[in-house]
């Protein structure tokens, strides 16, 4: 069995392969030179500075040992030949696979303006990212953020918890416009500046400038300029089908696969970032999350080893900034109403999501009781009404079981 | 750094080498414990890497937040008065010699 992508997707498919009892060789592959890391914490911990690197790391040397992955670091695949059933590395060698998993991610996407390529202009993905950003961020005084989405957020509250001056720029006219309800989003723009940083809705950013080779101010459409000596730029990320598309496999904004992560090709799956799911009716969904990864990390080994596994568990996703934790269950993209459990005046509440009376999400923030209970709620479709929701005197936890 | 050992639920023992400042959770998931998932990488998102702590030290170890005491209510498995969440406990030498049972189920 070959992987390619050593992320959290790569690595779980390998662990679960040995899980449901493959004995044979599996070889995983990735292009950076870590060993599998935990990536949520680059844009929190890592940045704040409490967390080693060494934390980082999802699994210990041994463990590769004792499990009899092979990992293959810093190596990059360049083509696939499906019809030979070998994958080519940039060195030269093949690799023979009977299945083949494709865990190759994102990368982050570029501003189309010039200057995007000054010194001072970083995006977040990899560790190397998060460094490059750590080091700026001990220089920096003046932090312009592009982009208000959850890496954005984040980098912006790591640099106001150090005292750095803030300004954050979103093109739409809310925050997290891809991701997060209108409402989430209001909470969040009242957040960021009741803690001190500029956020700027509406600010399209037409140009870099800089100086000897280095930003010096961001240039928006309404002719303003942002002064800063550090740029993290969060305008999304763009999933890694290259390989896929190179071997004629179904992509649609990611490598189309279905819900035990199958590809067109029953030798093939894929998992994470990289994929986008088919769904019965309208466009394929894209999810970017631990959980997503995870999922169909373990339901792509079953699907190699020729067992079903489907996933369909509902999504959920977390996001930390300053003391603010966020957590989603669910997708809100299609509600019709909404209530509210709980008060945003005192930052703890959970905002539930209905479409056509049947719960669709829920937005907990500091109320991770709710998202847990949540959780179940939604995996088990269990109908709930918008009065109960909103009941605080009626705990979540016992509307699981019909009758009690 | 402490020795933990780490008793999953059907008795299988392991001990684990975890360095000062690391949590309990990020020491048994590098060393492949399986009893302990820790999906969410160690940010109290996930309650799966709920665990039974020593009886004896219990006590010593500074108590839960409260969103790690919300997290426990909402384990796959029972919780109980030594229930915690292996990402909220810090390693220090004094828990050297510490023995943490791990639950029937995280998810």
């Amino acid at each position: 069995m070959v992987i390619v992508g050593a992320g959290q997707g790569g690595l779980q498919v390998a662990e679960s392969l040995r899980a449901e009892g493959y004995d044979g060789p599996i070889t995983l592959i990735g292009e950076e030179a870590s060993a599998p890391y935990h990536r949520p914490p680059l844009s929190k911990a890592i940045l704040a500075g409490t967390m080693e690197e060494a934390q980082l790391a999802i699994r210990g040397a041994e463990f590769f040992e004792r499990q009899r992955i092979a990992l293959l670091t810093g190596t990059r695949v360049a083509a696939i030949d499906r019809s030979a059933r070998h994958v080519r590395l940039e060195d030269g060698r093949r690799l023979e696979y009977r299945g083949l998993a494709l865990a190759t991610g994102a990368r982050v996407r570029r501003l189309p303006v010039a200057g995007d390529e000054l010194d001072g202009v970083l995006g977040l993905r990899s560790l190397d990212d998060a460094r490059r950003i750590r080091v700026a961020l001990d220089r920096a005084a003046r932090v312009v953020v592009i982009g208000g989405g959850y890496i954005g957020l984040e980098v912006a509250a790591a640099a106001r918890k150090r005292g750095l001056e803030v300004t954050i720029l979103e093109a739409a006219d809310r925050l997290l416009a891809r991701s997060a309800t209108p409402f989430l989003a209001a909470f969040y723009a009242d957040l960021h500046r009741s803690q001190g940083a500029l956020v700027e809705l509406g600010a399209k950013v037409v140009a870099l400038d800089g100086q000897g080779g280095r930003v010096t101010a961001v240039r928006t459409a309404d002719g303003r300029s942002h002064p800063a000596d550090l740029v993290v730029v969060g305008v999304g990320i763009v999933p890694d089908t290259a390989l896929a598309e190179g071997c004629g496999l179904a992509c649609d904004g990611g490598i189309l696969v279905d819900d035990s992560a199958r590809t067109d090709d029953p030798a093939i799956v894929a998992v994470g970032d990289c994929t986008a799911r088919r769904t019965g009716t309208g466009t394929p969904l894209r999810l970017e999350s631990v959980q997503n990864a995870v999922e169909q990390g373990r339901s792509a080994a079953a699907a190699l080893l020729g067992r079903e596994r489907p996933f369909t568990a509902a999504p959920w996703f977390w996001s930390d900034q300053y003391d603010v934790k966020l957590q989603i269950v669910g997708l809100s993209a299609d509600h019709d109403r909404m209530v509210l459990r709980g008060s945003p005046e005192d930052r703890r509440f959970s905002a539930f999501y209905f479409r056509r009376d049947a719960l669709v999400a829920i937005d907990s923030i500091n109320r991770p009781a709710d998202h847990m209970a949540g959780r179940k709620l939604l995996d088990h479709k269990t109908m709930i009404t918008p009065e109960q929701a909103a009941d605080e005197s009626l705990p979540l936890a016992s509307l699981m079981r019909p009758g009690r | 750094m402490a020795k933990v050992t780490f008793i999953e639920h059907d008795g299988l023992e392991q001990v684990v080498d975890i360095p000062t400042g690391w949590t309990l959770m990020q020491g048994a998931v590098q060393s492949g414990v399986a009893g302990i998932e820790g999906e969410c990488g160690g940010s109290c998102a996930c309650a799966t890497c709920h665990c039974y702590v020593d009886e004896a030290l219990v006590d010593s170890l500074p108590p839960p937040s409260e969103t790690e005491e919300e997290m426990l209510d909402c384990t796959a498995s029972e919780r109980r008065s030594n229930s915690r969440l292996s990402c909220q406990i810090r390693v220090s030498d004094a828990l050297d010699g510490m023995v943490v049972r791990l639950p029937e189920a995280q998810s």
